[in-house]
């Protein structure tokens, strides 16, 4: 079974970002940037399937600049088989970029598509329900647990109360969280093979997709600041403030 | 314009997130309809046709749609998009997993997480865990939005007299089953709805020493209970509890961190609250930036004493 992994090239999530002072959007110049955490667990888990002898090959793939090659060799460190990167060099939005992996879809023809449930710069959460929906196939967001059996994924999913277990009849759409697993780090070895690891690249136009935003941003700004408060001395002094000063008890 | 709200509910009682996102749906203006969906939700249909300035309620059932099944709410509200110029769910689990669903099959491009409504297409929201706040404004024909509860304050429950009016349900596509869930209950209040909410972080050490901590000390308040990412990766509270950029997202009143650092996602999640208490053994631990009052120290005896205290109190 083939599965293909869509990878996101974001901003190092131990980077704190600013806003450039034009309010034009955030600042990425000199920014440590990586794979998408969440992306780099899809990939785990879409490891540790082959590993199982579940899956039998691992497509990445990646929709950004020319650097997100970077990111895809960090898949191919990790295991993945091949990569696939399309190159824009605009912002593209959720819905473009399930309308490319759709395309992708056609085109591998996967059983499964593990993917993070959202990415830590635009934060939208969108795409794989997106792509689920484009494609007509199920969706199973926030995995904590995938285990497949034949043509039935069973995903125990993190929602408000507690946790939910689907079944998605393969194909499906399945989106991770945090809980799935923790991803390894790639061996020197490993990173060394990835560098002989196929990448195809591809453009949007390959593809057919008018990129267009759909959203146009007006404005970036940074959020109000909350001043600093006061230290209090002992749980007297705390609860007395509360009640008197804050009036929250 | 009419907007379609779909509402958020537990059953039995519309949840707080539906009234603010019934706010935000009155600040985009014109007529305002709700969808309830569920299995058995006619209390919860009557309790939204209360809701004030709502022209009608859509009542959907069938056992996909008890279950949250993303693809039965898309089934229903993809048809029914038609007479609508916007459509609203709150950002919740069960609308962050099925809205996208419904904005593709429309081919509309979702604003995610709304905390502000500037006109009926433009929108505020938080990118990057709420490092930056961008305002955009849909080119869209529609607008599909999640709406993040905090962003807006709860509309009034009563006051309307709307008509309930049921939708019909397309026959279930089987490609995706709810086979299960576990569901915590709980006396404590929602960690949405709370006014007061105590977490606790890596600090705690053990999910023994999590419920010997942290819960006596949320009874004793009336709170609801969260925890910081740290400590539900390490398994010392259910992943329920988490509050932050990935988990929920609250402001309540009065928010108690206790051994908790305030790594940058978690503070995403509960910055926004009114009062923030911090009680954390380093002095230089990044949560006393955002804390209104911090209180350095050894939550092993300031726990003990602040409960001794409450009881004075």
């Amino acid at each position: 079974m083939k599965v293909l992994v869509p990878v996101k090239r974001v901003i190092d999530y131990n980077v704190k970002a600013r806003v450039k002072p034009d309010q034009s959007g955030v600042d990425l110049s000199n920014v440590k940037m990586s794979m998408n955490p969440f992306d780099e667990i899809a990939v785990e888990e879409a490891v540790r399937l082959k590993e199982k002898g579940i899956v039998t090959e691992i497509v990445s793939v990646s929709i950004g600049p020319q650097q997100a090659q970077e990111t895809l060799r960090t898949s191919l460190a990790m295991g993945a088989d091949r990569s696939i990167l399309i190159v824009v060099d605009q912002t593209v939005e959720p819905l473009a970029v399930a309308k490319l992996l759709k395309a992708v879809v056609a085109a591998e023809e996967p059983k499964l598509v593990l993917m993070g449930k959202q990415a830590i710069d635009d934060d939208n959460n969108a795409t794989g329900q997106m792509l689920a929906a484009l494609l007509g196939w199920p969706q199973a967001t926030f995995a904590s647990k995938v285990e497949i059996a034949g043509e039935v994924a069973t995903v125990t999913r993190e929602v408000d109360g507690g946790l939910q277990t689907l079944s998605a009849e393969l194909p499906a759409v399945v989106t991770v969280d945090l809980r799935l697993n923790e991803p390894r780090y790639a061996s020197l070895p490993n990173i060394m093979k990835a560098k002989k690891k196929p990448i195809d690249a591809k453009t949007a136009a390959d593809y057919g997709v008018d990129l267009t935003p759909r959203l146009k941003v007006s404005k970036v700004a940074e959020p109000p600041k909350r001043g600093g408060g006061i230290k209090v001395a002992d749980a007297a002094d705390l609860v007395g403030k509360l009640k008197n000063e804050a009036g929250v008890l | 314009m009419a907007v379609l709200l779909i509402a958020d509910h537990d059953g039995s009682a519309l949840r707080d997130t539906t009234h603010k996102t019934l706010t935000a749906a009155q600040a985009i203006g014109g007529d305002i309809d709700v969808l309830v969906f569920g299995q058995g939700v006619d209390d919860v249909a009557a309790e939204a046709a209360k809701l004030p300035g709502v022209r009608k309620v859509l009542k959907a059932e069938s056992a996909e749609l008890g279950h949250d099944v993303a693809e039965a709410i898309a089934a229903i509200v993809v048809p029914l998009a038609v007479g609508y110029d916007a459509i609203l769910t709150p950002a919740t689990n069960v609308g962050k997993n099925a809205s996208p669903r419904i904005a593709a099959l429309l081919d509309v491009m979702q604003v995610s997480d709304v905390l502000e409504v500037v006109d009926a297409k433009t929108f505020v929201r938080p990118i990057y865990a709420g490092n930056a706040l961008e305002t955009v404004t849909s080119q869209d024909a529609k607008v599909v939005a999640t709406v993040r509860a905090t962003g807006f304050k709860a509309a009034a429950g009563e006051g309307g007299s709307a008509s309930i009016e049921s939708v019909e349900t397309p026959a279930a596509d089987k490609t995706a089953r709810f086979v299960s869930e576990e569901v915590v209950k709980s006396e404590r209040p929602e960690l949405g709805a709370a006014k007061i909410i105590v977490s606790g972080g890596r600090a705690m050490g053990s999910a023994e020493e999590f419920h010997r901590v942290i819960e006596p000390l949320a009874d004793k308040l009336g709170a609801a209970v969260g925890a910081s990412r740290a400590a539900v990766d390490a398994g010392y509270a259910p992943n329920d509890y988490q509050v932050g950029q990935t988990g929920k997202v609250v402001a309540p009143s009065l928010y108690i961190a206790v051994g908790i650092s305030g790594a940058i996602q978690h503070l995403a999640g509960m910055k926004d609250s009114k009062v923030i208490v911090a009680i954390n053994k380093d002095a230089d631990a990044p949560i006393f930036q955002v804390a209104d009052y911090g209180l350095v120290g050894d939550y092993k005896t300031i726990i003990p004493e602040l409960m001794a205290e409450l009881d004075k109190a």
